[in-house]
């Protein structure tokens, strides 16, 4: 077994006495893409930043591609593609510009047939002499793609690279990504999609500074140990009422016409939901827990014991 | 509530004004600390008549005649002996370099010819370079010979009483008192001094305040790169400006150009290099466009009034002197001024050449130990 791109330990990041990122130990192995999860302001970005020498870590050590994430920042910085969360290219300058200019900054050798060809992979070539500034979303998150890749790195942090981006441009950039993986490219993206969570090889998810969980999507689904069941009828606002912070009901949920309950405990859950049901003169049935539902517990039991 | 007006509106507005007012200090610190520098500068420092403007002395034979010549100079408060015993080359630099605004030359024969009965002549050599530093220590020169010999006679009642004193007073550099021959080198480097520092601050600050600064750092640049790429620009830019002034200064003010060119534009170069590193420098220190435009002018007044360009350097108290060695523009408007208007050779201007390059290099060194490679 080769040894893995990403493998860190114990990192720590403290913005003055807040800690933000709490002792995060992650491996992430080569060709692989992982989802990195976690609500706003978790320390997904922090921890990015420190892998790609961007941030000092506070505690913790570790290698990125084999290097040295402290003492080796600008090996790691020329093998890394970095896509910020904010859109951080020059907006007065074209793409092609902004592409030479990157190129420039890796020393790529001749930067023109890089640039083209780049320009060429991720169809840009009709926009070249478009000013950046006047791109709509899915466009500048093409080019931002476009600049990572084109000094072929060997791994892709890519920090919620799909916000704000139409759901069309979203399946391209994901097939987009699925192909440079499967071109060895190991990748770590964190996203507030499922639909994308579910896209990746494995996720990891992030609550308030800490690793909560890890692994593949099911595995990860299988892990929570939730129950899901649905209500459907004429009154499910009714049961819904009447289901918040009743016994053994963790969740309660509107989709739609039907309402998705979730618990931890699947005997309680069962009595509780079928009860309510036959009240309200609704159905109840089993169904499968989503991964959503298992983040909405996550992020609700880290909320509850604040660091 | 009045459609038109509503103090509950306005309160909600003063409020709001007033805690964005609180939480950016270093615009609070201007609005106070600018008008109080402005005033201790203003009040102390700044003298339209110079007094006690530095003088050198030479006087091969100093007879009692000479000495008393000399204090009766001295006591208009206009002139200070500060090299009492030079020869005349040693003055001819001085005057050369700034470092006197008069050269005293007493003949050997002065008091022999005192004695004697005949009309005895000092020769007083002023830097007209700047008319006004000149002019007020010229208008008492009239009263004073004849204040030194009544004097004199007074003491040693057997000196003859003499045939008066003639004194010679020659305005070096500039004998006409054209006020323009001064004030246009030392545009040049006021004008260099606010295009290059302020366009230089607002560089790196742009690329943070845009976000653009991630993205940069999480490629393979340097901070030196980077620190040269952001100010060769603005030093290409620079050059077209010295350019444009010198020829306008030849052409539409005629300006003298007596020194080497090569002279005045190795110090340009170095001078225009500390003012772009110091803009960088800036750039590193704050957080806002906003803030990087106020230190710019935080520096840039002092550094008007006390380098010379407004007021005589020489004119001003000691302390204000010592403060002044501290802008590059003060050292600079030396460097010009001596070589463009008074002459001066490479050699003459040394030091404030090693000052302007001490400027460029420690800004440099204190920029790159500024930068943040990371975004902590």
């Amino acid at each position: 077994m080769t040894a893995p791109a990403i493998s860190v330990t114990g990192l720590t990041k403290r913005f003055g006495a807040r800690t933000v990122v709490d002792g995060v130990t992650l491996s992430v192995a080569k060709g692989e893409i992982m989802g990195f999860l976690g609500p706003n302001g978790s320390g997904k970005t922090t921890t990015i930043r420190m892998m790609c020498g961007l941030l000092e870590p506070d505690g913790g050590e570790g290698r990125v591609l084999g290097h040295d994430i402290r003492h080796e920042r600008r090996a790691i910085k020329r093998k890394v593609g970095y896509m910020t969360q904010r859109f951080s290219f020059y907006e007065d300058l074209t793409i092609a510009e902004n592409l030479n200019f990157v190129a420039g900054l890796y020393g790529m050798k001749p930067a023109r047939k890089a640039v083209r060809d780049t320009l060429a992979d991720l169809g840009l070539t009709a926009r070249r002499d478009q000013l950046a500034g006047s791109l709509s979303g899915g466009w500048k998150q093409r080019l931002a793609l476009a600049a990572c890749i084109m000094h072929k790195p060997d791994l892709l942090m890519l920090d919620e690279p799909t916000a704000g981006v139409d759901p069309k441009a979203r399946r391209e950039f994901w097939d987009e990504i699925h192909a440079l993986a499967d071109g060895g490219l190991t990748v770590l993206v964190s996203t507030h999609y499922m639909d994308e969570a579910e896209r990746c090889h494995r996720i990891a998810y992030i609550s308030f500074g800490h690793l909560i969980a890890q692994g593949k999507v099911p595995q990860v689904v299988r892990d929570a140990g939730l129950t899901t069941m649905i209500i459907t009828g004429p009154k499910t606002a009714e049961a819904a009422r009447l289901l918040k912070g009743a016994l053994g009901v963790d969740q309660v949920a509107p989709f739609g016409a039907t309402l998705h309950v979730v618990g931890t405990d699947a005997e309680l859950l069962k009595k509780t939901v079928e009860k309510v049901a036959r009240d309200t003169g609704n159905a109840a049935a089993d169904s499968e827990t989503s991964l959503e539902d298992v983040f909405i517990q996550l992020m609700g039991e880290s909320e509850d014991t604040p660091t | 509530m009045s459609r038109f007006f509503s103090f509950t509106r306005l309160a909600a507005l003063l409020v709001k004004e007033s805690i964005q007012m609180r939480r950016d200090r270093v615009t609070f610190a201007m609005m106070i600390g600018v008008p109080l520098l402005q005033l201790m500068l203003f009040g102390f420092a700044i003298n339209t008549d110079p007094k006690g403007l530095p003088a050198a002395l030479v006087a091969p034979t100093q007879d009692r005649f000479t000495r008393a010549m000399i204090s009766a100079l001295e006591l208009t408060g206009y002139y200070r002996f500060v090299a009492p015993d030079a020869s005349a080359p040693l003055a001819e630099e001085m005057i050369a370099r700034g470092d006197v605004a008069f050269v005293v030359t007493v003949p050997s024969d002065f008091g022999r010819r005192i004695e004697r009965g005949d009309r005895a002549r000092i020769l007083i050599e002023a830097d007209a370079t700047d008319p006004s530093v000149a002019s007020g220590a010229i208008s008492t020169l009239s009263t004073v010979a004849a204040s030194a010999l009544r004097r004199e006679a007074g003491l040693d009642a057997t000196a003859p009483p003499g045939n008066g004193i003639d004194i010679t007073v020659h305005r070096r550099y500039n004998p006409e008192g054209i006020t323009q021959y001064n004030i246009v080198p030392g545009l040049l480097g006021v004008i260099l001094q606010l295009t290059m520092v302020m366009m230089t601050a607002m560089a790196l600050i742009r690329e943070t305040e845009r976000g653009t600064m991630e993205n940069l750092l999480s490629m393979p640049a340097t901070p030196l790169e980077i620190m040269l790429g952001k100010v060769v620009p603005y030093f290409a830019v620079g050059a077209v400006q010295v350019a444009v002034v010198l020829v306008s200064a030849k052409l539409v003010f005629d300006v003298p150009f007596v020194g080497a060119v090569h002279v005045v534009l190795a110090g340009i170069f170095v001078f225009v290099l500390a003012l772009v590193i110091l803009g960088y420098l800036i750039s590193t220190v704050s957080r806002t466009q906003m803030q990087a435009m106020q230190l710019t002018f935080f520096f840039f007044l002092p550094s008007l009034l006390l380098s010379g360009f407004m007021f005589p350097y020489r004119g001003m108290p000691p302390w204000a002197q010592v403060l002044g060695e501290i802008f590059p523009l003060t050292h600079f408007l030396r460097l010009i001024r001596s070589v463009m208007l008074k002459g001066a050779d490479a050699t003459t201007v040394a030091g404030s050449f090693s000052a302007l390059t001490l400027f460029a290099i420690g800004l440099a060194l204190l920029a790159l130990l500024r930068f943040r490679r990371t975004l902590d």
